[in-house]
């Protein structure tokens, strides 16, 4: 089966550092399939990384791709993608 | 005595002696491993490992806000970016102590490039990598000292693994030497009303168990206190502790003299909280948050239930709304995108409005909406009015649009000359102390070289709040205070003495105030004015206030006696 990917626009008010960025990185880390996460046309990161992500520096309303390979890559795109268009800091 | 300078945190003031945070370990040094690489790889996984439990568990102690910053360092210290760097250079024949500085000082000097918020997390970073070298080494990891008794940590700047664990009961006061006002340091500080300066450089030459006076309000630490210094600490702590406890009453002086203590909100959410604090009502609330995040300007629809929502929170109170203040520090394309080589003298506040008329207009018809829907007193006020003629033109606008109390705001010093003749065609002002500072003494507020000189205490800035306190009391007409200044609860006293007749500040600061005007009379505030008025700097002013201040309090305390 090949990668799948999808983009999505940051919800978050702080964009993707602190709690949204460890939420993220843990959920991704928890999918247990390789995913990762590219800003606009940079490069991807592995998205278990939080540092990774933090150092990308995404803020609200940009948009990222992210890629998953594996069994339930559709499944674990869905999830993370909820989490990234979800504005966490509104809670 | 000598004075290091910080950034204050909070109003508060302590003393105590010195204890110092543990110097952080040497760096490892760049020796070839005796190790093999699996040795090498092992010893690494171990460590991280332990490291990553020990920073989970103490989350799971310390709960809240903290449990996800510790959560959030232990998934750094298992980060697979960072393990791969590791691996790579003890591929290359490093020790393991070696290679996790190297790999996360590469991370570190990422984060701190990228400045701001992200360079401050470069100090979460730092202390994941000296917990694992720590526990590479076999020695205990850098952490709060625990002298037996209460005192002023000092430290390089807390990390959240150390304020997750601080002993608030024995920690008297907090000082950084590094960190700014979005430190850990700081939240934790604000979070928890501890008395802290932060960023304090000259505080690394403290010495372990010295006494000194850690003073927020002021953003100072001093050391080698006399006798009388320590006690005016003590007593204005002792003031502080019972100000929190005291009743909420509404604002007044000594004698009775109602000061309305209202609150500076950003948001319509903020309202719950002021309310709770004992905020009479609104003396600013700021519209930019409706703006700011937009391309456009939002439509009157979206305007109007916000509005709503707000002045909904203070039935048959005071709400006092600025209309849109941009430019400046708050720039917005659709009102004005021409570069400016100077913004802060530019084409904003009611400058930019009057170009762009149709979203004043449209603000002021969801105001007016807004009003007839609810029970709150409605006051609406323009931002940056510099001369009459834009204080005519605001009010007759307002009142267009049936809006019944319509004022502006002083901030520009021109109209604060001339409060006289704005005030004889409006119907109140309110004085902005942070603009009215900046234009006053010609230093930019944004910028840290000049910071200085933004010091609302300053003689000049006081004498022309009280040309502005005068023309009020001339006219009949209400003069508002919503800068900084009406949160410091001795120069609220004084901008009572000048002539302001009602103090709007962070709902966190009301109680202070409050219980700092219940102290003095009228005739006392305007003493203390004086006293401010007469010196030549911001220093010497606040110092004459304070030596007034203490005559005034003890003569009424004799003369009631």
């Amino acid at each position: 089966m090949p990668p799948i990917t999808r983009t999505v626009r940051i919800g978050s008010a702080h964009g993707l550092h602190a709690r949204p960025a460890k939420m993220f990185a843990q959920a991704a880390k928890d999918s247990g399939i390789p995913v990762t996460i590219a800003k606009d046309a940079g490069s991807p990161v592995n998205a278990a990384s939080i540092l990774g992500v933090i150092a990308l520096g995404i803020e609200q309303g940009d948009y990222v791709t992210l890629t998953a390979d594996g069994d339930s890559a559709e499944t674990t795109l869905d999830r993370l993608s909820e989490l990234l268009s979800t504005d966490h800091d509104a809670e | 005595m000598t004075e290091l300078r910080g950034v204050g945190i909070g109003l508060g003031v302590a003393q105590g002696p010195v204890a110092r945070m543990a110097e952080p370990l040497p760096a490892p040094g760049d020796a070839p491993s005796t190790l093999s690489a699996e040795e090498e790889t092992s010893r690494v996984r171990a460590a991280v490992a332990g490291v990553a439990r020990e920073l989970e568990q103490r989350g799971a102690q310390a709960g809240g806000a903290a449990q996800d910053v510790l959560e959030a360092q232990a998934m750094m210290a298992e980060d697979p970016s960072l393990e791969a760097e590791i691996d790579t250079r003890i591929g290359a024949g490093k020790t393991a102590e070696f290679a996790v500085h190297d790999a996360f000082a590469t991370f570190r000097d990422t984060l701190t490039a990228m400045g701001g918020y992200l360079g401050e997390r470069a100090a979460d970073l730092d202390d994941v990598a000296q917990r694992v070298i720590a526990r590479l080494r076999g020695v205990s990891a850098p952490g709060v000292p625990d002298p037996g008794h209460p005192f002023v940590l000092v430290a390089k700047d807390l990390a959240p693994a150390d304020t997750a664990l601080l002993d608030l009961d024995k920690v008297l006061a907090l000082v950084t030497t590094e960190g700014g006002p979005t430190s850990h340091t700081a939240i934790l500080a604000r979070e928890k009303s501890i008395v802290a300066v932060v960023g304090a450089v000259a505080a690394t030459g403290l010495v372990e168990g010295e006494m000194v006076i850690v003073d927020a309000a002021a953003g100072v630490v001093t050391t080698q206190p006399t006798s009388e210094e320590r006690e005016r600490a003590h007593n204005r702590a002792a003031d502080r502790a019972s100000a929190a406890s005291a009743p909420i009453t509404p604002g007044a002086l000594a004698d009775g003299t109602a000061v309305p203590l209202l609150a500076n909100l950003g948001k319509p959410e903020g309202a719950v909280e002021a309310v709770a604090l004992g905020a009479e009502g609104v003396g600013l609330f700021r519209t930019e948050f409706l703006f700011l995040s937009a391309n456009q300007a939002p439509t009157v629809e979206q305007q109007r239930a916000s509005y709503t929502q707000l002045l909904a929170a203070f039935p048959g109170k005071k709400v006092v709304v600025r209309v849109l203040d941009a430019g400046a520090d708050k720039p917005l394309a659709f009102l004005n995108d021409a570069h400016e080589e100077n913004p802060a003298l530019g084409l904003r506040g009611i400058r930019a409005l009057r170009a762009s008329e149709d979203i004043l207009r449209e603000q002021l018809t969801a105001l007016a909406d807004a009003d007839a829907a609810t029970d709150a007193d409605l006051w609406v006020m323009a931002p940056m009015v510099a001369t009459v003629e834009e204080s005519d033109y605001f009010t007759a606008i307002a009142r267009d649009y049936g809006i019944k109390t319509a004022g502006v705001m002083v901030e520009v010093p021109s109209s604060a000359l001339l409060a006289d003749r704005i005030l004889s065609g409006t119907d109140f002002a309110s004085i902005g102390t942070n603009d009215l500072t900046q234009y006053t003494l010609a230093a930019d507020r944004l910028l840290g070289s000049v910071a200085a000189f933004q010091d609302p205490w300053h003689p000049a800035v006081l004498r022309l709040i009280r040309e502005v306190g005068d023309a009020g009391r001339m006219h009949g007409k209400p003069v508002g205070i919503c800068g900084e200044a009406a949160a410091d609860p001795l120069l609220a006293v004084v901008l009572v003495g000048l002539g302001a007749t009602s103090l709007s500040m962070a709902p966190t600061a009301l109680a202070d105030v409050r219980a700092s005007l219940l102290q003095h009379s009228l005739d006392d505030a305007r003493v203390i004015a004086e006293a401010a008025l007469a010196a030549n700097d911001a220093a010497s002013a606040r110092e004459a206030a304070r030596a007034a201040a203490t005559t005034q309090a003890s003569a009424g305390a004799v003369a009631a006696s």
